[in-house]
């Protein structure tokens, strides 16, 4: 390792505290008052709550999804992997409404129950919340799980099959250490980004029972302008992360390795109720996610026949620009600390991806408030926004990026440490002939959502926005706000399959060159 | 990496700065939906550059709240000259501040609910709250919020703790029920389908059908009028009357163009800016346009009586409203 020396890895966190800890503790130099309200315990809470059970039910219906992806060949299937990035990189407002048209009250269900004398489904309230957090992310983890089904060699499963291991063994012994390794993470992205919900929770959630912290935090710097207290809160939001961070890294154990890594292609022969239970499982979860997304392409569809909004153009290429910028710093700055953390003790380890998770619990609002407050006095936040903006949305991504990379570099160092040792291989050609392969694909996975992620970002932008710059996202959200909903609906169908094609490209960019699928 | 870092942040800024020239430089924050091509902000633009020997900047960040705190935090380092786009509920916190100008007067006949006194800011444009619905969905809308109360009907509203409509509503129960504000929440608390961040939210699911009325202005029948031929969306009129919003534009205080940002204030009464105010900014004008409205203006409601507190109430009611609200709905 001679030209990726620990330094780069100690900047990086070193970043991701100054965005995180450093914006906040900027807040609280402006102005404290009081303590956290009863309301705003309440708001914690409520936010715990929804949480546990998106991230719970997400990870819970992503096993026997990702596995029934894995068993099964039917037409399309690639497809709807493919399809699989794309509710997770939605902007919110478009999400919903696509949600709506499902399960609203104006939605299609509600067209085909009512005739039958059903009484209308009402998803408002904690149901709806779930329900959207979970399309969200259902998809999120059932990748990074067929990512997991991915590694585990083949010969294993022709094992298993030879010495009649019955399902549930097969399950105990080789698949449950594979899930072992992948759940508690996923489980705490899904959660992390189930905490800092706030206009999708507020929307669906029917009311102010539905609070989450991240309103009182926009509440406490927008109206009622007590930086101390979105510090307060913000701080709290933090612990309650930190310790939810720690308990699920604490709680993951490598994936076992051995044998060669190919696509297990070659399946024992399974039974009928497995093959049933799989089929029910892809007709009731690909509908699910798919529908709301078909529904916003055919109104996109329609909207974009009578012409491009004006001005689009221009904010496609200024968010494709930013969302590249982004992924690649994301993407280097995950593996410079990635590298540094297999190297370093268990324990220490935790701690690290721990810290580097944190910008996922951090409100865009804090520390965008925060950075704001910080550069002031030295320079215009406006005309830093851009990079401000790149930075901001690759520290963002930064926590997919180091799930993905972390366990397949583990992988990798387990695998092949011992063989490079021997043949004396270090540094450069260690990288390139030994640990680039292996870590192409999660590589090209991470660019791929940093990519995505990035482009559907309305949160930084919107407090920088230096005049004449704008996304698309933004974009379409001010012709949403000039109730130019066609156009809108055109715009959100373009960022739809712009995010969906840079997530494709990168994602397809990392599988090639390797001899997996 | 650093580098690298540093390279890309170079090759975006490049981008973002602008062009140095010797003309003064006039930069006016304002929210979101003034700032494009279909919004007031480039026809006011170009008419005011017409005669400034000037480059008016428009900015826009986010919405009124946003605004406010935008310059809060920017303090006496501000870019801005002008602020355009508070309205009257976040005025007295605005004054606070200090960071604002005194204007130099209006020799014009304001056309505002209410009597204009205000030393500090000037209004442009306003409309009353109203609830929007479809009146091919809905034969006999609410006359009341009373009515409202007791009807089955289902509403959207925004969120008085992130939204400015949402706050003016919360006034708006106020301003009509005083001590009564409270019981009158609880009554409406099961209409209330769900609350959303912001307008953007509410407004697009009302469209999609989602509840029978949501919260929006009077003045939006007349977009779906004049933009989309659609008479359906109606405003429904309220017995107790409507709450006003007015909006408004002041100087700041540190602002190196005073006499320009002087000149803008009093370009902003003249019929140049007002007239492009009705159909882009889709609110009434403050000052009487040379030109009569558009027919689709005469098609609104008229509310009477037009509700508006003081800046001083508005400011001292606030969290005790947004608690009652908050309490009730929270049942």
């Amino acid at each position: 390792m001679v030209i990726i020396r620990s330094a780069p890895g100690p900047i990086v966190l070193a970043l991701i505290l100054t965005l995180t800890f450093g914006a906040t503790a900027a807040l609280l130099t402006v102005d404290g008052s009081g303590g956290l309200t009863a309301s705003d315990w309440s708001a914690v809470r409520f936010t715990l709550l929804q949480s546990m059970l998106s991230a719970a039910i997400s990870c819970a219906l992503a096993i026997p999804l990702a596995r029934a992806l894995i068993r099964r060949r039917f037409p399309g299937r690639a497809a709807t992997i493919a399809l699989l990035g794309a509710p997770f990189l939605l902007p919110v407002i478009v999400a919903v409404l696509g949600l709506l048209a499902v399960w609203g009250r104006g939605g299609i269900i509600n067209d085909i129950i009512t005739p039958f004398g059903i009484p209308k489904l009402n998803i408002y309230g904690l149901p709806g919340i779930l329900l959207a957090h979970v399309f969200f992310n259902l998809p999120l983890v059932t990748r990074f799980l067929l990512q997991g089904w991915a590694q585990i060699p083949a010969t294993q499963f022709r094992l298993a099959a030879q010495l009649g291991l019955t399902p549930s063994a097969r399950f105990r012994i080789i698949e449950a250490p594979m899930l072992r390794a992948i759940i508690p993470g996923a489980f705490l992205l899904v959660f992390l980004l189930c905490m800092t919900s706030f206009a999708t929770a507020l929307a669906l959630g029917g009311g102010p029972k539905a609070t989450t912290i991240e309103l009182a935090i926009y509440q406490a710097i927008r109206f009622e302008f007590d930086l101390g207290q979105a510090a307060r809160l913000a701080l709290t939001q933090f612990a309650l992360c930190g310790a939810a961070a720690l308990l699920a890294l604490s709680l993951t154990r490598p994936q076992p390795i051995g044998g060669t890594i190919a696509t297990p292609d070659i399946w024992p022969a399974h039974s009928r109720a497995i093959r049933t239970q799989d089929v029910a499982f892809l007709a009731l979860l690909i509908p699910f996610l798919a529908t709301p997304l078909a529904l916003l392409g055919i109104n996109g569809t329609a909207a974009l026949a009578s012409g491009l909004p004006t001005g689009l153009p221009k904010a496609a290429l200024t968010s494709l620009t930013i969302a590249l910028a982004s992924a690649t710093a994301s993407a280097l700055m995950a593996l410079a600390l990635a590298l540094w953390l297999t190297r370093l003790s268990r324990v220490q380890g935790v701690v690290v991806e721990g810290l580097g998770i944190l910008m996922l619990a951090a409100s865009p609002f804090v520390v965008g408030t925060g950075l704001f407050i910080l550069i002031n006095p030295i320079a215009s936040p406006f005309a830093l926004a851009l990079p401000i903006t790149g930075i901001l949305n690759a520290a963002v991504a930064l926590p997919f990026a180091l799930r993905t990379l972390v366990p397949a570099l583990r992988e990798s160092e387990q695998r092949f440490g011992p063989l490079s040792q021997s043949l004396a291989l270090t540094g450069w050609s260690k990288f390139r002939l030994v640990t680039w392969p292996t870590i192409q694909r999660p590589m090209g996975f991470a660019l791929g959502l940093a990519a995505a992620l990035s482009m559907g970002d309305l949160g930084v932008i919107t407090l920088f926005a230096p005049p004449g710059i704008e996304t698309l996202p933004l974009f379409m959200y001010r012709l949403m706000g000039a109730y130019r909903m066609a156009d809108a609906a055109g715009a959100a169908l373009i960022l739809m399959a712009l995010s969906l094609a840079l997530f494709w490209a990168f994602d397809r960019g990392g599988r090639l060159g390797t001899h997996t699928r | 990496m650093n580098t690298l870092l540093k390279a890309a942040a170079l090759t975006l800024l490049a981008g973002s700065v602008a062009a140095q020239t010797e003309t003064p430089t006039l930069t006016i924050y304002t929210y979101d939906s003034f700032v494009p091509e279909w919004g007031p902000g480039p026809k006011i633009e170009a008419a005011f550059e017409e005669t400034c020997a000037c480059d008016l900047v428009f900015v826009g960040a986010g919405d009124g709240a946003a605004l406010l705190s935008r310059i809060r935090l920017e303090g006496a380092r501000s870019e801005a000259d002008i602020v355009l786009g508070l309205d009257t509920s976040l005025t007295e916190a605005a004054k606070a501040t200090g960071l604002f100008a005194p204007h130099g007067g209006w020799d014009v006949e304001l056309d505002v609910p209410g009597e204009w006194t205000d030393e500090v800011f000037l209004p442009y444009d306003w409309s009353h709250l109203a609830f929007i619905y479809d009146k091919t969905k809905l034969a006999e809308p609410p006359r009341s919020f009373e009515e409202l109360a007791a009807s089955d009907l289902s509403i959207v509203i925004q969120d008085p703790r992130s939204s400015t409509p949402g706050l003016a509503l919360v006034f708006w129960v106020k301003a009509a029920y005083g001590e009564r504000a409270g019981e009158i929440w609880e009554g409406l608390a099961p209409r209330v389908l769900t609350v959303t961040k912001g307008w953007t939210e509410a407004y697009n699911m009302f469209l999609a059908g989602e509840a029978d009325m949501v919260l929006s202005y009077t003045t939006s029948p007349a977009y779906h009028i004049i933009a989309e031929e659609d008479d359906t969306k109606v405003a429904a009129e309220f017995r107790e009357g409507h709450y006003t919003q007015v909006e408004v534009a002041g100087i700041l205080q540190a602002s190196d163009q005073p006499e320009l940002a002087q000149d803008f204030l009093d370009f902003m009464l003249t019929d140049a800016f007002q007239s492009i105010i009705p159909t882009s900014n889709w609110a009434y004008p403050a000052v009487k346009t040379a030109t009569p409205l558009p027919e689709a203006f005469n098609t609104l409601i008229k509310p009477d009586p037009a509700l508006l507190l003081s800046a001083e109430d508005a400011e001292t009611m606030r969290k005790q409203a947004i608690t009652e609200w908050q309490g009730a709905l929270s049942r």
